[in-house]
This record gives structure tokens, sequence and C-alpha cells, in this order.
């Protein structure tokens, strides 16, 4: 699964005080356990069930998927910049492989 | 002989007709008891208490012409300070087969309540918010969407 390369836009410079929005997108196939192949059979259930950004360290936002969300999981969310600092990302799917990505941010 | 066995069949004809009738009756309930799935997990959530209906900005299509990718966007009116904020957001749908879609941590570090993402929906339905705030209290709105082709395969 190395294959899955998550994709994060964080603004690179900001000023302080200002709420910016953080866009991610990672390739998932997201089976819901529910989709059959071509042969009929069931495809077993394989989904990213959690999500997490941290920033410096601490956990700002946290987020639990369930097979209702769509394949490719799009997150947006907001943040208030303070301190400069990177940001962590981290995908966890139904088999515990993790996907991470880090992006800093500079705070004038 | 033969007028008799003619007669056995009708009346078996006439039992599986009743069953027939029975059963479309029994349909619409259960369709009805499935339908307030969300609802049931709403009252799970919040322990009984129930939410009051807020008015939460929910941005969802009113029409969804594919139900793989519905983008689902919500903003909420918190100050999102240490002592009050929202901690976290439910979104529940009650047409799909599980009415649990996602769920939201948010910290005050935030600055502000607000979030999209993308979701499944398999056929026109309610999609609902839920939001508990730091001293437990549960806020709640809900959408209909109309959906176009389902989507959760099968």
């Amino acid at each position: 699964m190395s294959s899955i390369k998550p994709r994060v836009k964080v603004p690179k410079e900001v000023s302080i005080d200002e709420i910016v929005e953080i866009k991610t997108l990672i390739r998932h196939p997201m089976h819901s356990g529910r989709m059959k192949d071509a042969d009929g059979r069931t495809i077993p259930r394989q989904i990213i069930n959690f999500f997490s950004a941290k920033f410096n360290g601490k956990e700002v936002f946290q987020m639990d998927l369930e097979p209702s969300i769509s394949t490719n999981p799009y997150i947006v969310f907001q943040y208030k910049a303070k301190e400069s600092g990177k940001f962590d990302f981290e995908w966890i799917d139904d088999n515990g492989e993790k996907y991470s990505i880090s992006k800093e941010m500079v705070v004038s | 002989m033969k007028l008799k066995k003619l007669r056995k069949i009708s009346r078996r004809n006439a039992l599986l007709l009743i069953a027939g009738f029975t059963g479309t009756a029994i349909f619409p309930s259960i369709s009805f008891a499935q339908s307030n799935q969300a609802l049931n997990r709403i009252n799970e959530i919040t322990k009984g208490l129930g939410a009051t209906e807020s008015d939460i900005y929910l941005d969802l299509p009113e029409i969804a012409e594919n139900g793989n990718q519905v983008k689902v966007s919500f903003e909420m009116d918190s100050p999102m300070t240490e002592s009050d904020h929202i901690k976290t957001v439910y979104i529940l749908a009650d047409g799909n087969p599980s009415p649990n879609v996602a769920k939201f941590s948010f910290t005050p570090e935030m600055g502000s309540c607000s979030a999209t993402t993308r979701i499944r929906l398999s056929k026109t339905q309610n999609v609902y918010l839920l939001a508990e705030n730091n001293n437990g209290q549960f806020l709640m709105t809900n959408a209909k969407v109309k959906v176009t082709i389902g989507g959760c395969g099968g």
C-alpha cells in the first residue's frame, strides 16, 4: 500500500490570529464491505477509520470515519494560527496501516 | 377426485394470498422503524437527554445526482474558547445501512467550528448533524437530500 500518498494544502505564510483553511485528500478505495466485484463476491470492508491533525505535537483535530465516507476521503477544517510550527497529519486504516505527512507553517 | 385436488390447490393459493397481504401490511412498519435509525442513534449518544433544534449552517445539496460523492459542510456559531467550545460533531444519516457517517472532535485551538467532507448516501434521506459542547449540551439540525443514484453498491 505504499502507493497511497496523502495530499495536504496548508498556507505557508500567514499572519497571527488568522483562521486558515486546511485541505486534505488521501487516495483510498474505502471499501464499505457492501460492494461486490465482477464475479459477485463481496469485497471485504477496508476503510480509513481515523484521521488526526497535530500542531507542534499537540492534538488539534480528530475525525472518526465510517463506511459512509466517500472513496478518497476529503477533509477540510480550519485552524487559528498563533505561532509558527509544523502540522502532522495521520490516517489509519482497518489494517492498522498508517499514512502520514507533515507541513510547515510560518506565522508572521 | 380431480375436483377435490383442485379445491385443495385453490385453498393453498388463498393462504398464500393472505400471507402476501399480511406481508405488505407488515413491511411499511419495518421501513418506518428503519427510517428513524438516526434519531435512535441521537438518543443513544445523548443518553436520552435529546438535543435542541438549532440554527446550524449545514450545507448539503438539495438534489444529489450521485450518492457516492455528496459534499457536506457545516459551520457553527461558537466562540471556541477554553470555557465555551464545541467538542464533538456527529453526522448521521437515516437511510444508509448504518446511521453513523462521521464524528469530528474539535479543540479550542481551531478558532472556528467548521469542516467539510464527502459522504455516501444510498437513497433519498435526511442527514442529521448533532453537536455537543464542552458543557455536555446537545444541538442538532437536519437536511433532506434527494439522491438520484444511490452510493452504497450491492
